[in-house]
């Protein structure tokens, strides 16, 4: 066996690969026991699996299936949708600091989002407007650094940074302005925030379109990861392509955006820790950061939601308080590995 | 490589900013022909490479593969016929040589296909070509300059194409892996009838290895011939601006700077 992997030692690689993988599916299976067992009301394991099957205890069944199990489901896909986001925005804009809000996409839809919250629209209004909000700082940042026709990851990351700080003061302004007893919401939403989330198809069937659409991609983000004029001698496209991921990126932060608000680090930090594991090429990451992502969300909102008796902190704080040790972590050991 | 590659260009005129890099150049590329591009810091030569490549478009005339017009081929049909070294590189991200090596086999897979066998071993050849067998899994941060200038080769390699542009491709190489490597580009040009145009500052290397050698003058005009008759001590004073001496060996002319 030994002498097998020495001749053939991209074969052991990928073993090694895909052993990592099976290890994030099983942290994301206990992931979803920990979020469907705690809570206000603690349940076991068997409790859990038998509440699941049948409805023999009304209550158990029914704080599985209206509350713990679609808010997991949430956070899940809220964090995989984050981590796929900021892997391809990290090969779009050839910057290991980028994440899926660098381009100031959740500035334009955190603006919108607290209009309508502001003005008092709740549910549903709230998600569209956040939607909208989204979409346009998108096309804001499209059509701006196209310009005259050049296009570069640095033109393309100064008009989204500069976008964002100004769609920034704008979410000041609205704070400032807005009725002291919507505050707290306002806040909350800045924050990120899953207890809003009500419908869990659109994100659901965002990420799975996400995931077809990126492992199709992931080829050729090696390709692109090599620089942008090695990628076109290569074979790649490289304007459509990279219109393409950033089309698509856009569409998954937006999406988790208008669920969740914002939520810090987990597009930063997902793609460099699978980095670190040796998931460096896209066909392993991209797994690899959808069940990464989407059970480290699930931990925190678990223990967002019940680390602190009757009060729900917003996943943001767990997620910064998990991100930023870690990211400084990596920073510290420089150079050499990011 | 089974049908043979003819790169030409008709009519090119290349400028940057207000300067004329080459006007009206017309040149063809047959199989079996190695190029050398010589001429001085800033006379056009990687813009040359690049465009021949299908990267830049010209500023007139046009550049075609087998008599067809580059824009009229996508990336990909390109990539299989035209290997590119580059000179200058973005920071990568962590890797293996492998791995890196490996994504020269890009444009010949299909969006959802692993590399095969064969793949690995061609990959494995080339890193043996330029000296780098043993290394497949060092990390690429790890590499010297040179080291890394011949994974950069092998990848061009692995890519298969009919015809190499290499600019400056002995950059960051010992006399050793420089002669190595041209040596084996040169027998892989012979015998497998492709084609090699290099960018070089080592008239010496061009004089060894180049059946043809084309200089880019700082005015603009461009000569091109073979280059026994190209070489020759006042055409490079003209070239170079700089006095140059002859020196005959057994190995043939040599020349230098006074």
């Amino acid at each position: 066996m030994t002498t097998d992997q020495e001749h053939q030692p991209h074969y052991a690689a990928r073993q090694k690969a895909y052993l990592y993988l099976s290890l994030l599916l099983l942290i994301t299976f206990v992931s979803f026991i920990a979020a469907l067992t705690s809570g206000s009301l603690s349940l076991s394991f068997l409790e859990v699996i038998s509440a699941i099957s049948s409805d023999a205890n009304p209550l158990n069944h029914q704080v599985i299936y209206e509350l713990r199990l679609p808010r997991m489901i949430h956070a899940f896909t809220t964090g995989a949708l984050l981590a796929l986001a900021g892997a391809l925005m990290q090969v779009l804009l050839r910057n290991p600091l980028a994440d899926p809000y660098i381009l100031g996409i959740s500035g334009g839809s955190a603006v919108f989002a607290l209009i309508a919250i502001a003005l008092g629209l709740v549910g549903w209004a709230i998600s569209l407007s956040a939607f909208f909000g989204a979409l346009l700082a998108m096309f804001l940042v499209f059509g701006l650094a196209r310009g005259q026709g050049s296009w570069s990851a640095t033109r393309l990351l100064l008009t989204g940074v500069v976008l964002a700080s100004g769609w920034g003061a704008i979410i000041s302004f609205v704070l400032t302005i807005a009725p002291q007893n919507k505050l707290r919401s306002l806040i909350f939403w800045l924050m990120g925030d899953l207890s809003f989330a009500d419908n869990i198809w659109p994100s659901l069937i965002t990420l799975v379109i996400g995931i077809v659409v990126c492992l199709y991609f992931a080829r050729s983000l090696n390709v692109l990861s090599l620089g942008a004029m090695q990628a076109q001698s290569l074979g790649l496209p490289l304007n459509r392509f990279r219109w393409q991921l950033y089309v698509v990126a856009s569409l998954l932060t937006a999406m988790a955006i208008i669920q969740a608000g914002n939520i810090g680090f987990i597009g930063l930090i997902i793609p460099h820790l699978l980095r670190l594991m040796g998931l460096r090429d896209y066909r392993l990451l991209i797994p690899g950061a959808v069940l990464a992502g989407g059970s480290l969300l699930v931990f925190a909102d678990t223990v967002a939601r019940s680390a602190i008796e009757d009060t729900a902190l917003p996943v943001g704080i767990l997620t910064a308080a998990i991100g930023v040790p870690i990211f400084i972590f990596l920073l510290y050991r420089g150079v050499k590995s990011v | 490589m089974t049908e043979k590659c003819v790169l030409s260009c008709n009519d090119l005129h290349l400028e940057i900013g207000n300067k004329i890099l080459c006007d009206n150049l017309s040149l063809q590329i047959e199989p079996g022909e190695t190029w050398a591009v010589l001429g001085l810091n800033g006379a056009g030569k990687t813009t040359l490479l690049h465009t021949l490549a299908g990267l830049r478009q010209p500023d007139a005339g046009q550049v075609s593969l087998n008599k067809t017009d580059l824009t009229e081929l996508s990336r990909h049909d390109i990539a299989q016929q035209i290997g590119l070294l580059l000179q200058t590189h973005q920071d990568p991200f962590p890797g293996k040589v492998i791995e890196y090596v490996l994504i020269g086999r890009h444009p010949y897979l299909k969006a959802l296909q692993w590399e095969s066998e064969s793949d690995y071993q061609i990959a494995k050849e080339a890193l043996t070509t330029v000296g780098l067998s043993g290394f497949e899994n060092r990390d690429i941060q790890s590499l010297s300059g040179g080291e890394y200038q011949r994974m950069l080769i092998a990848m061009v390699l692995v890519q298969q194409p009919s015809i190499y542009l290499l600019d400056e491709p002995v950059n960051h190489l010992d006399w050793q892996h420089q002669h190595q490597i041209l040596r084996t580009l040169c027998e892989m040009t012979e015998q497998r009838t492709c084609s090699l145009v290099m960018a070089l500052h080592d008239v010496n290397l061009a004089a060894r290895y180049c059946s043809h050698t084309l200089m880019m003058f700082d005015d603009g005009h461009i000569e091109s011939g073979r280059t026994p008759e190209m070489l020759n001590t006042e055409t490079l004073k003209n070239l170079y601006h700089t006095s140059i001496v002859q020196i005959d060996s057994q190995q043939g002319k040599m020349f230098t700077p006074m």
